[in-house]
């Protein structure tokens, strides 16, 4: 099966620190896979590496069929590839609605910017009413939702998140899984989500892949990986 | 203000201005055009250190750059034999692209730099200024520098208009013009990338913004805004010379962009008026001191530094947003008083009031039950 994003036998670290030891997981067009494992497991570090803010030590990253080696963290966007990045990124000296149109910023088609502004502050109506508030003025969930709505305002074909339950209420991480997923029954968006809260992640996904010190333990079916208590115990702990 | 708005504001000040020095004594409307050549100057330090964050002690360096690019420029023009309006304005273009070629150069260097680097980077640009001028002293001249032929004021206004009422009208244009194209940079794409860039350099890649291009982008402009300060001040006092560009220069460069207000342009204004007149007031109050001669000339330009160090901690520990911040806090404080108190969501410019804590309840999104709402602060 070819996936939209295509990781092969993928090597990353920090300096002389190897992280991610050859993981290959492929992620189908329109599908949401859940990236799940402990602490320390590599997860955000895959994510820094789809990114590019980290560069492979070896293997092959493939978007829609095209290596992304060498690509800069800021074509990335061109490319149809948005992060929301952990502990929610917003960039807390700039308004709500300045936050949201840096998502957008890179486009030459202005109207079309402007169209998903109002769809964005119809999407996430708490944010409509504080369009003028500081990043840093903004509560826990407000945060997730605006890094949300930026990396939307890309019009990505693939949304990557990281932890996006971090840190929030059960019930807003519910709201926002939904979201993602009426995103994705809506226009097709390929979703790649880390996370620590695992029975939510895989409650949503439709692929889980478990990742464990650098390593792919396992990618099955999300429903297949919840329902499978020796994995859970083994690797997820509970 | 929006374009169409700042341009009618730009031409009315410029205006007013040039209206203001005909009440003005000569050497008043030469301090004035000194203002206007720091003001250039202060305005570019302000964007590049207050809104994009990148702390430098350059520019100085980047003024020198621009009085000797002037220097060279209307010497080598007069030396044709070429005068008329062209001496004017041509030396002036060189200096605002000499400087900006410097600081594309620095800034491709300082790019990859941050915090303490970056200052400890530029601070060595300035330092280096003196020994640049005495390896090329043929061409610089050396420790004394050069003289400059300038394009005196026309014919027709001889007798009008005194020499230095002259001078400073060109200052006030480009002091003006400065402003207004630092203003507009500041309050569109550029100006979001930059603040996005200072904020979360992270975040602001992933969001598409090319960070390397932002930084250099942003020195350059400053530069070339550094270069027509020092252009402009080559022009006012007719010479280029190492001494006239040290580093205490970029030091009060810095310490008017932060009492005026960091990242204000407003700010810049008060920072550059303070810079003129507050070491000549106090150096003509101590002149009338009744003191023995001798500790008069020790007072003599010392008390002007003392002043300017207590004001700087003074505004740090009491006001960080500096002069202007003060004034938008009065301003908004007046507002107030008559009408009901305006809830949290206006934010203006905030930060010495706001907290990066939670914003307690927020207003108006407690009854959402579809859709996505929160309804508390932080859960």
């Amino acid at each position: 099966m070819s996936g939209l994003l295509v990781l092969d036998s993928v090597s990353a670290g920090y300096g002389p620190v190897p992280v991610l030891h050859g993981v290959s997981i492929t992620v189908a067009a329109g599908s949401i896979t859940a990236v799940v494992g402990a602490n320390g497991a590599g997860k955000t570090t895959l994510l820094r590496t789809v990114t590019g803010q980290l560069r492979t030590t070896g293997g092959s990253i493939r978007f829609d069929g095209t290596d992304l080696a060498g690509t800069r963290v800021e074509d990335m966007v061109r490319r149809g590839i948005a992060l929301v990045p952990e502990g929610r990124g917003v960039i807390t000296e700039l308004t709500v609605d300045e936050n949201l149109r840096l998502g957008g910023l890179w486009r030459r088609d202005r109207a079309a910017a402007a169209t998903l502004l109002v769809r964005m502050y119809e999407l996430f109506e708490p944010l409509a009413r504080r369009r003028r508030a500081a990043g840093h003025q903004l509560s826990g969930g407000e945060r997730q939702m605006l890094a949300l709505g930026r990396a939307l305002m890309a019009g990505p074909r693939l949304l990557l998140l990281d932890e996006p339950s971090l840190g929030l209420a059960p019930r807003i991480t519910a709201q926002i899984l939904g979201l993602l997923r009426g995103l994705r029954d809506d226009t097709g968006l390929t979703v790649l989500l880390i996370e620590q809260n695992v029975r939510s992640a895989l409650a949503v996904a439709d692929d889980g892949v478990v990742l464990s010190l650098g390593s792919v333990v396992a990618a099955r079916p999300a429903a297949d990986l919840a329902a499978d208590t020796d994995l859970r115990h083994t690797y997820l702990g509970f | 203000m929006t374009p169409s708005k700042s341009l009618p504001a730009a031409a009315g000040a410029a205006a007013a201005l040039i209206g203001l020095t005909f009440v003005l004594e000569p050497f008043v409307s030469y301090q004035l055009a000194t203002v206007c050549a720091y003001l250039c100057a202060i305005a570019g330090l302000t964007v590049l250190t207050g809104s994009g964050g990148q702390l430098s002690l350059g520019q100085a360096a980047l003024m020198a750059g621009g009085a000797y690019s002037y220097a060279l420029c209307a010497n080598a023009m007069a030396e044709a034999g070429i005068e008329g309006p062209v001496l004017l304005l041509a030396p002036l273009a060189a200096a605002v692209l000499g400087a900006a070629a410097m600081g594309l150069v620095i800034g491709c260097a300082a790019g990859r730099l941050h915090g303490p680097y970056l200052a400890g980077f530029t601070l060595a640009l300035v330092v280096a200024i003196p020994a640049v001028t005495s390896t090329f002293s043929e061409m610089l001249g050396g420790d004394q520098g050069l003289w400059i032929t300038v394009e005196k004021r026309p014919d027709a206004l001889r007798g009008t208009v005194s020499n230095e009422q002259w001078q400073s009208w060109l200052a006030i244009l480009c002091a003006v013009a400065v402003m207004a194209v630092l203003h507009n940079l500041l309050r569109g794409r550029f100006g979001r990338q930059l603040r996005a860039v200072r904020d979360n350099s992270a975040a602001a890649a992933l969001a598409g913004v090319n960070v390397a291009r932002t930084k250099i982008v942003s020195f350059t402009v400053s530069a070339a805004a550094a270069g027509l300060g020092g252009g402009l001040l080559a022009y006012v006092t007719q010479s280029a010379s190492p001494g006239a560009y040290s580093l205490v220069l970029s030091l009060y460069l810095l310490m008017a962009a932060v009492i005026g207000g960091i990242g204000s342009l407003t700010g810049a204004v008060w920072g550059a008026l303070i810079m003129v007149f507050l070491p000549h007031s106090i150096n003509s109050f101590t002149a009338d001191l009744p003191v023995s001669p001798d500790l008069a000339q020790r007072l003599d330009g010392n008390l002007a530094i003392a002043v300017f160090g207590t004001v700087l901690v003074l505004v740090i520990l009491l006001a960080p947003r500096g002069i202007q911040g003060l004034i938008t806090a009065a301003v908004r404080r007046f507002r107030n008083s008559g009408t009901e108190p305006l809830p949290e969501t206006t934010a203006g410019t905030a930060g010495s009031t706001g907290s990066a804590g939670p914003a307690g309840p927020v207003p108006g999104t407690a009854s959402l039950p579809t859709k996505l709402s929160t309804t508390k602060g932080q859960p």
